[in-house]
């Protein structure tokens, strides 16, 4: 099977147009950003519109490096208080005893629940940071002009896109805890000023990843002039493809 | 089809190529088989996937997670005996505890994702679908409420909101004795049944039948 294509069952679709060049941008189309589709805005209107579902149509995704980086500085800002503040304090017969997020993971470790331990130490602690170090090297490749694996740093950015939202598993939690061990009882459990900077640091995260834009990389690829032997200047796109391999 | 007469601003469809939204590399549109799906030969993205599924499937998994998430919103999660004295807890009343804490930005921070954008991305999906598939036409603004139902997805986390259940049974099972509640299958269901739903509703093909007559 030839490697351009993916198809489930191993039927060929047509090739794509062999012309290294010939980008949506390039040839003075826009995509919609919703449903995908293809269209030619005319020449005299400001503000084109997708014809099929009306979104507004932009070449790239407006001020995405400004917006990507003011989020992603935002979320570093955050990190710092939702790690080092509680995110909520367990008070059991009059002895309360606050948790940050480490502690909790390690609260679950030493009650012997290692996978869990495990899960909530990805998904609160190695995602979050991950997140905002992929989005910072990437925001910082895209600014340089890096042509350093462009198609490694796509696949970086869609798997950031897509595992940031399990990073809520702790807020989830802690909303849990508060309604089932209301007050009154003989344990009580409130949650932390830590926890709103986490949430923080996961919503302001998602949104740093939506503003940024891959296509970013690929025009980085296309603007300087290739060096020599470089596979994007002039051969087919499959051969470019089986090299990088 | 040309851009309508006086609305300049609407762009002029061309449905014989596809872009790639990651890379924006250029296509002859690729014709697909059911079952079949197309990637991006040089950053790999999947550019479309033609589902096996119709809008049957589709609507009937949309259904089901209506139900269930009815039946996860109504009854309590957990039952916990603490000493004699019985608790029980629904998402609601965390979301209420919180907010009476002062933490009203967790509280509705959970509200949005648990519980409104479920919610709002099942009933937008109904809205839609359902005269498709019964009348074979679109609703009024139908256009416009798939567009939303596209924003929202990425901020229904049930499936999350599933394992923080989990997590948070764990660390309450050396606290007390703790019961499930219907909701906690329901929730776990829910799971399951919007999973499956995301995984049959085929975009594409519903932004093609949307499309005959643009507002």
């Amino acid at each position: 099977m030839p490697p351009w294509t993916s198809t489930r069952f191993g039927i060929n679709w047509s090739l794509p147009l062999t012309k290294p060049a010939s980008t949506v941008a390039g040839s003075g189309y826009r995509l919609c950003h919703c449903c995908h589709l293809l269209s030619r805005p005319a020449p005299a209107s400001a503000h084109p519109r997708c014809p099929r579902c009306g979104a507004a149509l932009h070449r790239r995704k407006p001020d995405s490096l400004a917006r990507a980086w003011a989020l992603t500085l935002t979320a570093y800002i955050l990190y710092v208080p939702a790690n080092l503040l509680p995110i909520m304090t367990v008070t059991m017969s009059g002895r309360g005893e606050p948790d940050t997020i480490l502690s909790g993971v390690k609260e679950l470790l030493l009650g012997g629940m290692w996978p869990l331990a495990l899960l909530v130490f990805f998904a609160s602690i190695t995602v979050p940071v991950l997140k905002l170090l992929v989005l910072t090297f990437l925001l910082l490749s895209v600014q340089f002009g890096s042509r350093w694996r462009p198609r490694e740093r796509t696949v970086l950015y869609r798997v950031t896109e897509s595992i940031g939202r399990w990073s809520m598993i702790d807020v989830f939690v802690i909303t849990i805890l508060v309604a089932v061990v209301e007050l009154g009882a003989l344990a009580t459990i409130e949650a932390g000023p830590g926890a709103v900077a986490f949430g923080g640091v996961v919503v302001v995260t998602m949104f740093a990843a939506m503003s940024f834009d891959p296509r970013l990389i690929w025009d980085g690829m296309a603007q300087k002039p290739a060096p020599r032997g470089d596979e994007f200047s002039s051969s087919p796109i499959p051969r470019t493809y089986r090299k990088h391999r | 089809m040309a851009a309508k007469s006086g609305e300049m601003d609407y762009a002029v469809a061309e449905y014989a190529l596809v872009g790639c939204h990651e890379c924006d590399l250029l296509f002859r549109k690729p014709q697909l088989q059911p079952g079949q799906k197309a990637c991006c030969p040089r950053c790999g993205a999947l550019l479309f996937q033609r589902k096996r599924s119709g809008l049957d499937q589709c609507l009937a998994l949309a259904f089901t997670s209506l139900m269930l998430f009815v039946l996860a919103n109504v009854y309590p999660l957990l039952r916990m005996n603490i000493g004699g004295r019985v608790q029980e807890g629904a998402l609601i009343t965390g979301i209420e505890e919180l907010y009476s804490q002062g933490y009203w930005e967790i509280s509705a921070l959970v509200f949005v994702v648990t519980f409104l954008a479920p919610l709002c991305k099942l009933l937008c999906l109904f809205y839609v679908l359902l005269p498709l598939r019964l009348f074979g036409r679109r609703a009024p603004k139908a256009v416009l409420v798939f567009r939303w139902t596209a924003l929202l997805s990425p901020w229904a986390m049930t499936e999350v909101f599933m394992l923080g259940i989990l997590v948070a049974v764990v660390k309450l099972a050396d606290l007390a004795s703790l019961s499930p509640g219907i909701a906690l299958y329901s929730f776990a269901a829910l799971m399951v049944s919007m999973a499956a739903g995301d995984a049959a509703l085929d975009e594409h093909e519903v932004w093609d039948q949307l499309e005959p007559s643009v507002d």
